[in-house]
Order: C-alpha cells, then sequence, then structure tokens
C-alpha cells in the first residue's frame, strides 16, 4: 500500500461565480482503524487563500506550518498578501526542493486573486502544477470525487449552490472510499465572506 | 599575533560616532562622474555623463546603465568596478526571486537586497564598503519608481535625484524644474538640461547615457542616435 493512503483523504475545490469552494473528509486513519475523526487538512493563509493538504498526515502538518511561515514572512517583508499564482509557485518550489525525499502530500490551492478572480489548482508531491478552471481533487477518494464533480459541476455558480454541490460530490465520493469519510469540512470563500461549514455524513 | 589585530572590520566607529570609511566611501562618490534620475508620471529616466580618460577610448565598449532585470535599470556614480559585483549580485538576487514565485521582483524588494548587501560590505571582515552610490529605476505594479542607495546601505525613494559631481547644482537645477505631471519624453529633455548643466566640453551621444523605462516596463539603454534625436529637440 502506498504511504499516501496510510492516513487517508478527501480533498476537492471548485470554482464559481466570483467564488470558490474546498472541501475535505474530516478522518485520520492507520490504515483501516479510524484514530481521529476531527482532523484538519484544510488551512488558511490569508483571508482569500486556503491550501488543502491530502496524504500523509505528519507530512501535511510539517508542510503547513512551513507554508504558513514563508507567507507570514512574505507578509512582513512585502507589506501585502500573496496573490494565489504565486503562492502556488511557493508551494512547488518547496516541494521540488525535496525531489528525492518528497513530503508524501498532495496539495489542493484556492484562493481569490486580484479583482476576486478565483484560482484553483492541484499538484503531485514533486511540485508539478495542474491547473483547472473547473475544479481540482486529490486523495485516497480521488477517483469517486472526479466521477462525482464531472457530473454536478456546472460553470458559474453562485455561493449557495456551489456549497451544494460540492457537499454532494464530497458525501458521495467518500462512501465510495474506505479511507475517507466521517463528515466533510467545507469552506466557501466570497469576496465578502467566508463560510465555513462542518457536514455530517455516514459517521461509520 | 601582529597580522590579527588587524583583521577585524576596517570599519570601526571613530571616538566622535563616525565611520569614516563609510564617509571616504561617500566622498569616492561625490568625485565621481554625475549621474541622475527624474521619475515621471508615466516612467523613470536615468542619465549619466560618461567621460573617457582619453579620446583613444573605444566609447561603443563602455555601458554606465545596466539592466537589473527587464523591468529595472540601474546607474552608478563612484567606482565603476564596484558597481559591478553589486550588479551581479542584484542580477542573481532577481531571477533567485522569479525561481521561486515565478513573478518578477518588485523593485522595492530588489532595491532592499541590493541595500542589504552595501550594509553587509561595512560590517563584515576583510571587506571595503563600496565605493558606488546607485540610482535604481524601474516600473512594477505598483507604478514608476526611482531610488537611490549609498554605500551605507540606505537607501531613499525619489521623485528626482542626482550625484555624483556638481550633485548640489544638478539637484537645485532639478528642484526648479520637477513637476509631478511630467511625461517621459519631458524628464528626459529635464535630465538632459541638468546633465549640461556641468558638463565640461561639449555634449553629445557619444559622452551621455541615457536609459528610461515606460508603461511597457521594458528598460532601456537609448542608442547614441536616439540621444542625438533628443539633444536636438533641446537646443
Amino acid at each position: 500500500m502506498s504511504i499516501f493512503e496510510y492516513n487517508g483523504s478527501a480533498l476537492v475545490a471548485m470554482v464559481g461565480k466570483n467564488c470558490f469552494a474546498i472541501a475535505s473528509d474530516r478522518r485520520l486513519g492507520v490504515q483501516l482503524q479510524t484514530i481521529a475523526t476531527d482532523f484538519q487538512r484544510i488551512f488558511k493563509i490569508h483571508d482569500k487563500l486556503y491550501i488543502g493538504l491530502s496524504g500523509l498526515a505528519t507530512d501535511v502538518q510539517t508542510l503547513y506550518q512551513r507554508l504558513a511561515f514563508r507567507h507570514k514572512l512574505y507578509q512582513l517583508r512585502e507589506e501585502r498578501d500573496m496573490k494565489p499564482e504565486t503562492f502556488a509557485s511557493l508551494v512547488s518550489a518547496l516541494l521540488y526542493e525535496k525531489r528525492f525525499g518528497p513530503y508524501f502530500c498532495q496539495p489542493v490551492i484556492a484562493g481569490l486573486g486580484d479583482d476576486n478572480v478565483p484560482f484553483i489548482c492541484t499538484m503531485d508531491c514533486l511540485g508539478a502544477k495542474e491547473l483547472a478552471k473547473d475544479f481540482v481533487v486529490s486523495g485516497t477518494a480521488s477517483e469517486s470525487l472526479y466521477g462525482a464533480c464531472e457530473s454536478m459541476y456546472k460553470p458559474n455558480m453562485e455561493p449557495e449552490e456551489l456549497f451544494e454541490t460540492i457537499s454532494q460530490a464530497l458525501l458521495s465520493s467518500i462512501d465510495r472510499d474506505c479511507l475517507s469519510g466521517w463528515g466533510g469540512h467545507v469552506f466557501v470563500v466570497t469576496p465578502t465572506e467566508v463560510q465555513e461549514r462542518t457536514l455530517k455524513g455516514r459517521m461509520d | 599575533m601582529g597580522d590579527s589585530q588587524y583583521s577585524f572590520s576596517l570599519t570601526t566607529f571613530s571616538p566622535s560616532g563616525k565611520l569614516v570609511q563609510i564617509e571616504h566611501a561617500l566622498t569616492a562618490v561625490g568625485s565621481g562622474q554625475t549621474s541622475l534620475g527624474i521619475k515621471a508620471a508615466n516612467g523613470v529616466v536615468i542619465a549619466t555623463e560618461k567621460k573617457l580618460p582619453s579620446i583613444l577610448v573605444d566609447e561603443t565598449s563602455v555601458q554606465k546603465i545596466q539592466l537589473m532585470t527587464t523591468n529595472i535599470g540601474v546607474v552608478y556614480s563612484g567606482m565603476g568596478p564596484d558597481s559591478r559585483v553589486l550588479v551581479r549580485k542584484s542580477r542573481k538576487q532577481a531571477q533567485q526571486y522569479y525561481r521561486l514565485y515565478k513573478e518578477p521582483i518588485p523593485v522595492t524588494q530588489l532595491v532592499r537586497e541590493t541595500a542589504a548587501v552595501m550594509q553587509e560590505f561595512t560590517q563584515s571582515g576583510g571587506v571595503r564598503p563600496f565605493g558606488v552610490s546607485l540610482l535604481v529605476a524601474g516600473y512594477d505594479d505598483n507604478g514608476p519608481q526611482l531610488y537611490q542607495v549609498d554605500p551605507s546601505g540606505s537607501y531613499f525613494a525619489w521623485k528626482a535625484s542626482a550625484m555624483g559631481k556638481n550633485v548640489s547644482n544638478a539637484k537645485t537645477f532639478l528642484e526648479k524644474r520637477y513637476t509631478d505631471d511630467m511625461e517621459l519624453d519631458d524628464a528626459v529633455h529635464t535630465a538632459i538640461l541638468t546633465l549640461k548643466e556641468g558638463f565640461e566640453g561639449q555634449i553629445s551621444g557619444k559622452n551621455i547615457e541615457i536609459g528610461i523605462i515606460g508603461a511597457d516596463r521594458k528598460f532601456r539603454v537609448l542608442t547614441p542616435a536616439e540621444i542625438d534625436d533628443y539633444l536636438a529637440e533641446v537646443e
């Protein structure tokens, strides 16, 4: 079994009209045994920028700490928040630095850039970026997420509809995956506010 | 022993609280060739005189204005060889920034990095301060910008500034001529007139250098022919 599947994870981000949503499951497991049911793998970088990290939980937390550190230094130095594109390049560079002993994470980055244009992207554990206009997925449930997103997604959704869509896609996908589950965590980010919701699904 | 007593930094505080090495460096700048810069509403111009020690020197081989990135140019007053070290380090810094963020380095950041190098050379052992001041002209998301960096490592943003020989005359001239709504072409004319003020001999496209950057964010050193055109407009 791959080390990426050791703890289990499901992660998805979607673009709406001047907004985006990012969602994950809440399970932390060790192979088939569930250890915790309130695990966080989506993190806030600043008000309009979020990163989700799927994969090995220990690396998720270490990588987040490094990224938060780098972003805080950037804020102090340049007196501004990072653009989502810039942050994605930083993540990519930090991951490739560990080319021959990588962090076992697959990040999903979602943010609102200048003029509140939504940006989403994902990359592999070595930092190869993959940009998308609609949705991105990662984690052990990624295959089922692809299917769910492809059938449920439509362009230019308003925040409420986007929340409904991403939640349904997430919940139906984690029911098809043994390693992720225990409800979900959803963030819907608009230029003016952030809605954070916890979902209940099949809690077993 | 012997040597070790003298192996610490040359720049040591004098009892009066001054760092005389830095003041000497500023003297070196003050006796260097005049350079100046003007920030216009839609761009920046930097200019310098290019006096050569002998008429036998091939003037096409001397470039006093250089690019740090495509959108940032720099000119120095003082010791030419020292400026090359700074330009080399700054270019590297700019490329490192680009590699990390896939975004061109902002002018303020590059100036800060360059100034940090200059400060380091006032405090390290076995080195001397740089005998140059730099005028950095750039255009980024924050618009046109002009910075001066001194050997001490301090830096300032200017609307217009001058350095080298005739600083005070040039600055007085610029104070009289400067307006906030100046266009880039006017700024080039003003730059030429300011250089002309303290110029010994006949000014031409071959003995001054001009670099401009406009809203296209491409820094460019004017060719002698282009300078001659501007000179004709001024007269």
